[in-house]
């Protein structure tokens, strides 16, 4: 039996639902009620602005590495479609995937057929072949299985072909076909390539990889990003989940609840929110309830520099 | 170096899926292929009891057999299920219908000469065989999965593995042993680097098939009597 879409689904106009503006408006009220330090300035509550055209995007994302990648089995389809729900009843508008991220396409996809598309959708894909004539045609497919009419924002994934695919993507944002382009690692791969291409290119984003435990891009790629008005998306925020396994059980600090970060992943999305040149941080999940959670951590205050230190040394200490 | 600095994967940066996933596979496959579970047993069956007994044409009638089992493996499983969550799988389904191939050549010409019954290599190889039809698919209630994700001889690639492996240690002829034993043997490595890496013990049993069967080809093929059935 067919759920009740999320969002009206009218291709001019995404409505959300009674249910969706309740769990939404819960969420923006707890966050609001907290006191502490500002968000960043020019942008509503939990969302940031994109530095080269100043569009606001909610801070939070969704990550869809591993997690979306179900296949065909209706099960987990159908429990990836709950995870968006939950995800767009938080306010959430930017989804990350990829080509290489084997069936997580389609399955967003799917979920768009089940939830319809909400309005202001930021749909952020990749390409990801090292053959220049192969990328249009793979983002043509991508399209095809996300189901949606444009990209917001097309990045080359680990930098894989990245002299071939730049121009090409320069050129098709020129002619409106997406958005945004950018360039993305992961891990901490290539950082000397990337800040070169960071540095002699005009790009919208560059995504990598940043949490209180790999902090490698605060050197030079954060504050370089920051110079060259480039948005920055961070992954894997949790490590794939080891981080927030290995904290399972743990003890969350004291000084947790004077940011309003109720669980260690709101701990460590709100350490990543706090760094000024962050503009999106995309955790991955499987299970609606961490959706909505790690939406949460975009509302209310964030931790100041000694809060950070504070937090890493916290969760290194584990 | 770009070529060193861009090198710095680990296995977890391959694995596109996530245990969750990997098993439920096996659950839908055998849902959806019910009741073919009774066939693919009696098709192990078979192939053990023909290597048991070695009537007349009993070692081309377990060349088909297995033939047919990496066919189904290849489309009902890889192509259809695994594909989907894994693209890598791509490149394993060539090799997968070159095995099936390979056991058809072998069942056309010559060199399916079993060892002896009731000499230590057969005992060992049936064995080794009979684990992989029979103990193999209940390794889910030591896991504590659902016995509904049990991976059964012709419908799942290691099982089907373990058994052409065990037919290979069975061959006199070392000529045809290296044709059909590496394709299985190469697929207990692939598997074995997957399991591990999804944190599953169940990896090493997958590693030691192949370790096993070579063991086995070392040990004598004549039986009691010195017979080598041809």
């Amino acid at each position: 039996m067919r759920r009740k879409p999320l969002f009206a689904a009218s291709p001019s106009s995404f409505l959300p639902s009674r249910r969706a503006l309740l769990v939404a408006g819960a969420v923006m009220a707890a966050g609001a009620s907290l006191p502490g330090f500002p968000l960043a300035a020019g942008a509503a509550p939990g969302t940031r602005r994109i530095p080269s055209s100043g569009e606001a995007v909610p801070a939070v994302g969704l990550g869809t590495w591993i997690t979306f990648n179900v296949g065909n089995d209706p099960l987990l389809l159908e429990r990836s479609a709950r995870v968006m729900e939950a995800f767009f009843a938080g306010g959430g508008r930017v989804i990350d995937s990829s080509p290489m991220y084997g069936s997580s396409q389609a399955t967003l996809g799917y979920g768009f057929d089940r939830l319809g598309r909400p309005e202001g959708l930021f749909a952020a894909d990749k390409v990801w072949t090292s053959s220049q004539r192969e990328g249009p045609a793979q983002m043509a497919r991508s399209r095809r299985a996300w189901k949606v009419p444009r990209f917001s924002l097309m990045q080359v994934h680990n930098l894989r072909g990245w002299e071939a695919h730049l121009p090409m993507l320069l050129e098709k944002k020129a002619a409106g076909e997406i958005g945004y382009v950018g360039i993305t690692t992961s891990e901490g791969r290539r950082h000397g390539l990337f800040e070169e291409i960071m540095a002699r290119e005009t790009l919208d984003a560059v995504q990598v990889t940043y949490n209180p435990l790999d902090r490698e891009v605060e050197e030079r790629i954060l504050p370089l990003a920051a110079e060259r008005g480039t948005a920055v998306i961070v992954n894997r925020p949790f490590r794939q989940g080891a981080l927030t396994r290995r904290l399972e059980g743990e003890k969350l600090p004291d000084f947790a609840a004077e940011i309003g970060a109720s669980s260690w992943a709101q701990l460590i999305l709100k350490f990543i929110l706090a760094h000024p040149a962050v503009t999106v941080v995309i955790p991955a999940t499987t299970r609606p309830e961490h959706a909505s959670e790690n939406m949460a951590a975009s509302g209310g205050p964030l931790p100041d520099a000694a809060m950070r230190e504070r937090i890493s040394a916290a969760i290194g200490g584990l | 170096m770009p070529v060193l600095e861009g090198w710095s994967y680990r296995p977890a940066d391959f694995l596109l899926f996530s245990e969750r996933v990997y098993w439920r596979l096996f659950e839908l496959q055998d849902a959806a292929l019910w009741p073919l579970q009774l066939v693919a047993l009696a098709a192990g069956g078979a192939v053990l009891l023909l290597a048991l007994r070695q009537r007349r044409g009993a070692a081309p009638a377990i060349f088909l057999i297995l033939a047919a089992a990496w066919l189904l493996v290849a489309v009902s499983f890889l192509w259809q299920r695994y594909l989907p969550v894994n693209w890598a799988i791509a490149y394993a389904i060539p090799f997968f219908l070159a095995e099936a191939g390979l056991l058809l050549g072998l069942l056309l010409g010559r060199g399916g000469a079993l060892a002896a019954p009731w000499s230590p290599r057969l005992l060992a190889a049936a064995g080794l065989l009979a684990y992989a039809l029979l103990a193999h698919p209940l390794l889910p209630l030591v896991a504590a999965r659902p016995l509904a994700s049990a991976e059964l001889f012709a419908l799942a690639p290691d099982p089907t593995a373990i058994v052409t492996l065990a037919v290979g240690a069975m061959l006199v002829e070392p000529r045809s042993a290296w044709l059909i034993m590496p394709v299985p043997a190469l697929w207990c490595l692939a598997s074995f680097a997957t399991l591990l890496t999804l944190g599953s013990w169940q990896g090493w049993i997958v590693l030691a098939a192949p370790v096993l069967a070579l063991s086995v080809r070392l040990l004598p093929a004549d039986g009691p009597s010195g017979r080598v059935q041809a």
